[in-house]
């Protein structure tokens, strides 16, 4: 591990210097399972690095560390995998994400007016998370439910032709059940 | 009674969906017990000879693609099938409605692909965010090797077959069929060279075919009723059904099984016609890289030919309406900016062209043109077309932006010459607010 600590470069990646987070049984276990299904533990990676951020919330350099050991991988291969995918979270994120659809049928239909209402009532930019930890808003593509436009995922929830009124009471739903 | 309407006969209005016991009410999995009384090449001819053609935007011959595939006796050993189920063509979400209400149709129109190359397993590729589809389609596939329908000792030959579900971790070059194998490997979702084509060395080095989610559901109705009743269901040239899809400002947006080669208008009609107080300006026909089309060519039937005989083409068949109230500046931008976002960043014309491109609307839609704007937008798709890109992503990108250069010219030229975008006042400070967004890079987490 010293060798990677040593070329690491990059400035803000002060905790990349942490030591390995290891995986909780429920993590181990499920990770397992999957490199079942392919030929050789790599494939499973994708796979590995959405098991931990459906426990964790997110995937921290320890966790990521613990996969990459686990696949028999470089913490930086595995890096490589997390960034390149949009919903691997490598920062901690609120407990309800809103990933709010900005293509193009959701913008015809209001999505700009969407996301300045929410982003005034939440006092948060897209990309940002509210102080209390709730909600982290994010931009994210096509949704898949044009026909319901303008549309955004409340957690795991699609929710439907959106007006700010509607998404702003989603929103404060979600900020309530939050402890 | 003739099946008019095979894809989408189990869809029930209330949303729920269909149970095995349903499913095999109707013929369900027969399609497949009818494959695996046929010889594996006898399945390919038949599929082959329906004409069916690839649902997922470039319609290529599903069945010409199987065969390929080496022979079993030629190249023994592991092979695999893919769905792709990556559905994130922006307007796009035909397969979703397929998924979510009919899981089972997909499961078996993947099993029939599957023994017809002799793939031992088969890969569902699943978009993320599609958690309802990836919950139902889990369901259903445990239902079907409980009920022996999946599994081991299939038929008399002793066929097996092991189905698996990868959800994806979201990023749209997945649907690019290389790359999809790459991302399953577990990789960054880069296209490969071709050749080797997937069908040689695909998944792990092994033969491999990737058919869209549309296209495989086709299969278990073409084996069942035959390859005349396929042909007969189409219009036009091309055979079947397609699901096409309208969204934008129309009265009733969604997405309807019609015989292929409907005319455009027809589908518009059923989306119920434009909003009050907006009116048509034009179209992509088939999401978001596709060319815009205008009034001239409601009248055309959407199928492959027709549509690209047009200058454009019929993609995934989900139109996207433009009216005259929204900006087709902005609009474009929108489209760049998605591509710009999710190009993998392998080839420079992508990687930095629709950046550029991104950049030179932004100044356009902020009222910073410049008169030379728009030779130098047409020379940039220029650079990022056929020929100059590692795949279709860029390509396709410029399809929108060169044909709203050749429709709309005057939109481009209006913003450049007040200084504004003229539709600032309908959208007013939140299409400040994007372009401010645009600008500070807000989608990085």
């Amino acid at each position: 591990m010293t060798s990677i600590i040593a070329t690491d470069t990059v400035a803000t990646r002060a905790n990349w210097r942490l030591e390995i987070e290891p995986l909780n049984d429920h993590e181990e276990a499920e990770i397992a399972a999957q490199i079942e299904h392919y030929p050789q533990p790599q494939a499973a990676t994708i796979e590995a690095l959405k098991i931990v951020q459906q426990q964790q919330g997110w995937v921290s350099d320890g966790k990521l560390k613990a996969i990459a050991a686990r696949l028999q991988m470089s913490p930086d291969e595995v890096e490589s995998v997390a960034t390149f995918y949009n919903k691997i979270y490598r920062q901690p994120v609120g407990k309800t994400v809103i990933s709010m659809c900005d293509s193009v049928s959701c913008w015809i239909m209001g999505y700009q007016g969407l996301a300045q209402a929410l982003t005034q009532e939440l006092q948060i930019a897209l990309g940002e998370t509210t102080a209390d930890g709730a909600i982290t808003l994010l931009p994210t593509p096509c949704l898949g439910a044009c026909d319901q436009a303008p549309v955004a995922m409340v957690g795991e929830q699609r929710a439907h032709r959106l007006t700010p009124a509607t998404l702003i009471h989603l929103a404060r739903q979600a900020q309530e059940s939050t402890p | 009674m003739t099946c008019t309407h095979p894809l989408s006969q189990h869809i029930k209005a209330d949303g729920s969906v269909t149970s095995l016991a349903e499913y095999r009410a109707n013929y369900g999995y027969q399609g497949l017990a009818k494959a695996l009384t046929m010889s594996p090449t006898q399945v390919v001819d038949w599929v082959k000879n329906a004409n069916l053609r690839g649902r997922g935007g470039a319609g290529f011959s599903a069945g010409l693609k199987w065969s390929f595939v080496p022979p079993i006796e030629k190249m023994p050993g592991q092979r695999y099938v893919i769905c792709n189920a990556d559905e994130m063509e922006p307007g796009t979400f035909k397969d979703r409605w397929l998924m979510e209400h009919d899981p089972h149709q997909l499961i078996e129109g993947l099993a029939i692909a599957a023994y017809a190359v002799q793939a031992d397993t088969a890969f569902i590729f699943l978009r993320a965010d599609y958690d309802l589809c990836a919950e139902r389609l889990q369901q259903a596939m445990d239902d079907a090797l409980a009920a022996g329908l999946l599994g081991e000792q299939l038929n008399d030959a002793g066929y097996s077959l092991t189905m698996l579900l990868h959800t994806s971790a979201g990023r749209y070059i997945c649907g690019e069929e290389t790359a999809l194998i790459n991302s399953l490997e577990g990789k960054r979702a880069t296209p490969r060279f071709k050749p080797p084509f997937p069908q040689v060395s695909g998944l792990f080095g092994r033969p491999t075919v990737v058919n869209n989610t549309e296209t495989l559901c086709n299969l278990p109705h073409i084996l069942y009723h035959g390859i005349d009743w396929f042909a007969g269901l189409g219009i036009g040239d091309d055979n079947g059904t397609k699901i096409y899809g309208v969204s934008g400002r129309v009265k009733n947006p969604g997405c309807w099984e019609l015989p292929m080669g409907t005319k455009v208008a027809d589908i518009i009609a059923l989306a119920g016609g434009m909003q009050d107080g907006v009116q048509l300006r034009g179209f992509l026909p088939g999401g978001g890289s596709t060319d815009f089309l205008t009034h001239e060519h409601l009248d055309l039937a959407m199928d492959y030919g027709t549509i690209q005989q047009a200058g454009s083409r019929m993609g995934t068949g989900t139109l996207i309406v433009l009216d005259d109230q929204t900006c087709v500046v902005g609009m474009v931008l929108n489209l760049i900016q998605f591509f710009a976002q999710e190009s993998c960043g392998w080839c420079t014309p992508c990687r930095n062209g629709l950046p550029f491109i991104r950049q030179i609307l932004v100044d356009i839609e902020a009222g910073r043109g410049q008169q030379d704007d728009l030779d130098h937008l047409l020379e940039l798709c220029g650079y990022i077309g056929i020929g100059n890109t590692f795949c279709a992503l860029a390509p396709g990108a410029a399809e929108p932006l060169q044909s709203a250069l050749k429709y709309f010219r005057d939109d481009f030229v209006a913003h450049i010459e007040q200084g504004c975008c003229p539709h600032s006042q309908a959208t007013g400070v939140a299409a400040e607010a994007g372009i401010e967004a645009l600008e500070q890079g807000a989608n990085a987490l």
